[in-house]
């Protein structure tokens, strides 16, 4: 049967397990048994722990449980904590910013309460989640792009879940903690404020998400493509002729005329895909407070064209009423 | 390959499609354009599926047509204080098509105690002179969303005493008390609003209150407009309430890029904004009325059918959009049959407050 070669990791190397680098000073030790799982091997490493959780991780997942726990049960509550309907409905569940007639207040836990206790554990969580990653980076003598690039991420969930409602003056602003009503919340929020693809920081995030993509794509691709030149053994590859490397370098230069490097085809792809909340935070942050009308921003703007009028349009109603 | 993978990958491939055949509508579905090329306003309809939706919504034959000859209904029977200016023959063929339309398995007696065809006793005749009231009203002030062709009995009523298609008000299913965290009236699948997690009472709002639907700033720039993401959401669970009722779809009226500009809206906009107009009046002045009547006979009238009059909070059964439109966006495919039964439009003792058009 025909198969080709790069779906799954063909050949499985299984030495003995391998503990990692020395630990730095003042770490923790490093938990659990590594053992190997055949199935994950088809997809990545197959050796599996052991793992550096630490004070960092530990605490990050305690908030972060602390949160998730929150978000669950009140969750359950609302179909009467019945099992079934949990399961049933959970895609529509969801816990609820408070509503507006509380602005910045605290709120009773039931009006929006249990919603700041989840957000203030579960942000807590996701930053000392961040700190153990730019720990973790600087003890393995390692630059800290993980860490910044997890920070682009934590502007955007700050941005529309903290700063953006801060700057309105109410919770109500913020997203619901739920699955589909989160996405309820998306559509909501570009209706309310005029359609948000006329926002030019929304525009660039698309960009960039879509452009992620692209260069995802090619760069998977290429390597993958001299996958059977050895392409994944990069540091042989760089120094000599013929190699999976230049192959791959070539194959663009001849499409395109212009090629990235080893080293900076992950430079691109790391900036796009950092730029990519970092734009779209931006735009989040205008939306309300500096700009109340995507569309009609765009309309002074320019962006927006006018077309012809196919049938009669009608005067507002509630004008004529007056 | 492992046999436990072949085995996930099919369980995984049947989940797919499961969810596929589930979810989606089975094509073919046909976009007819209505506005400029490239604004995507437009209709979309499955033809599959439209022949069934025609063939649930057709008219029943008129009854023959009567002279309006011979003394008045009013001078010749006594308590008539609705069409009392018809011809008897003419006042007998009403009420048999009235009978036919409301109350087909019950007759006459569902309204009348028929030893004494004048008297009030039975509840349901009040009821009835009420709406016969609601019904000139609408044929007579609401023409700007019924137009010529009118509404009847049977727009709503379809055959059963209570119209299959109403609401009352909805504050959720059971939920956990204490300090549990409330909802704000969503987050539940509520077929009201597409199986969407959107508020599933959005009706309270803005067809028994008359809360306006603007949540979009006509400005640039933040001009004070105090309405937020949830006041959004709730306008959006209206909008999908319409779509459903209809048969439609938002680009019907809209232009999506720009929802609340009425200079790139489809004349059908205008037409559903005094539609919500014409349902708060029916809420109000006609159907609200009425609940200490209700109120007294909860299950309806002794002889049945057994069925609830009042919501779980005690308010009448109300009107929506599918109450008259039921998955077409011309009720009874725009067949007026105010025609054959112009007496209906002509009630004039409508007693109600005039209708609010803001």
């Amino acid at each position: 049967m025909a198969e080709y070669q790069n779906i799954f990791t063909r050949v499985q190397v299984r030495g003995p397990a391998y503990a990692g680098v020395p630990l730095a000073r003042g770490d923790s030790p490093r938990d659990g048994k590594p053992n190997f799982s055949h199935i994950l091997g088809y997809l990545g490493d197959a050796q599996i722990g052991p793992i550096y959780l630490g004070w960092l991780g530990l605490i990050s997942l305690g908030f972060g449980f602390a949160a998730f726990e929150i978000i669950g049960l009140n969750m359950l509550a609302s179909v009467n904590w019945s099992p079934v309907q949990f399961i049933r409905q959970l895609p529509w569940l969801a816990l609820e910013p408070p509503s507006p007639a509380y602005g910045l207040q605290i709120p009773p836990l039931a009006e929006g309460g249990w919603w700041l206790l989840a957000g203030f554990f579960l942000t807590l969580s996701i930053l000392l989640w961040w700190a153990r990653t730019y720990r973790r980076a600087r003890q393995l003598g390692l630059g800290s792009h993980v860490p910044w690039a997890f920070a682009a991420a934590i502007w955007l969930y700050l941005v529309l879940g903290f700063i953006r409602p801060l700057l309105m003056g109410s919770w109500s602003e913020a997203v619901p903690f739920g699955i589909f009503p989160h996405l309820d919340w998306t559509a909501a929020f570009s209706i309310r404020y005029g359609n948000l693809f006329y926002n030019p920081f929304h525009m660039l995030s698309i960009v960039f998400l879509y452009g992620s993509t692209l260069l995802f794509a090619m760069h998977g691709a290429t390597i993958l493509a001299a996958g059977r030149f050895g392409s994944e053994r990069e540091v042989e590859q760089v120094i000599d002729r013929g190699t999976a490397h230049e192959r791959c370098a070539l194959f663009w230069r001849w499409t395109m005329g212009f090629n990235a490097t080893f080293e900076s085809v992950h430079r691109w792809a790391w900036w796009f895909a950092v730029l990519c909340p970092l734009t779209g935070g931006i735009g989040i942050l205008l939306t309300g407070t500096v700009v109340d009308n995507w569309y009609l921003w765009g309309v002074k703007h320019g962006i927006a064209p006018a077309y012809p009028e196919v049938f009669r349009a009608m005067p507002d109603p509630l004008l004529g009423a007056r | 390959m492992s046999f436990t993978l072949k085995l996930g990958a099919v369980l995984a491939g049947l989940l797919g499609l499961a969810i596929i055949l589930l979810t989606f509508e089975r094509p073919p579905v046909e976009t007819v354009q209505t506005g400029f090329r490239g604004v995507a306003l437009g209709n979309v309809a499955n033809p599959r599926l439209q022949p069934a939706l025609a063939a649930a919504n057709q008219v029943p034959t008129p009854l023959p047509r009567v002279p309006s000859a011979g003394p008045r209904a009013g001078q010749t029977y006594q308590n008539v204080q609705v069409l009392g200016e018809l011809g008897v023959i003419e006042f007998a063929r009403t009420m048999a098509a009235m009978t036919a339309w409301v109350s087909p398995q019950q007759g006459c007696g569902y309204c009348h105690n028929t030893a004494n065809m004048a008297s009030d006793e039975i509840y349901t005749k009040v009821v009835a002179r009420r709406m016969l009231q609601m019904v000139a009203r609408i044929n007579a002030e609401w023409k700007p969303h019924v137009l010529e062709t009118g509404v009847t009995c049977y727009t709503c009523h379809r055959g059963n005493p209570v119209p299959l298609n109403v609401w009352a008000e909805n504050t959720g299913p059971m939920r956990g008390e204490g300090f549990s965290a409330s909802s704000n009236g969503q987050n539940l699948a509520s077929p009201v609003v597409g199986d969407s997690s959107l508020p599933y009472d959005p009706f309270s709002r803005y067809l028994d209150e008359a809360i306006n639907i603007r949540v979009q700033t006509p400005d640039p720039l933040p001009a004070g407009n105090r309405q937020g993401i949830k006041d959004a959401e709730f306008t959006y669970g209206l909008m999908m309430h319409f779509s459903q009722a209809l048969g439609v779809n938002c680009t019907t009226c809209h232009n999506s890029r720009a929802f609340s500009a009425w200079d790139q809206s489809a004349p059908q906009r205008t037409n559903a904004w005094h539609g919500i107009r014409m349902i708060r009046d029916i809420n109000h002045n006609f159907i609200e009325p009425l609940q200490p009547i209700w109120a007294a006979n909860a299950n309806g009238p002794a002889s049945g059918p057994h069925r609830a009059r009042l919501g779980a909070h005690d308010d009448p059964l109300k009107v929506n959009c599918t109450t008259c439109h039921q998955g077409v966006n011309k009720p009874l495919n725009g067949v007026s049959m105010l025609r054959d039964y112009p007496e209906l439009a002509r009630i004039t003792n409508i007693d109600a407050p005039p209708p609010v058009r803001q």
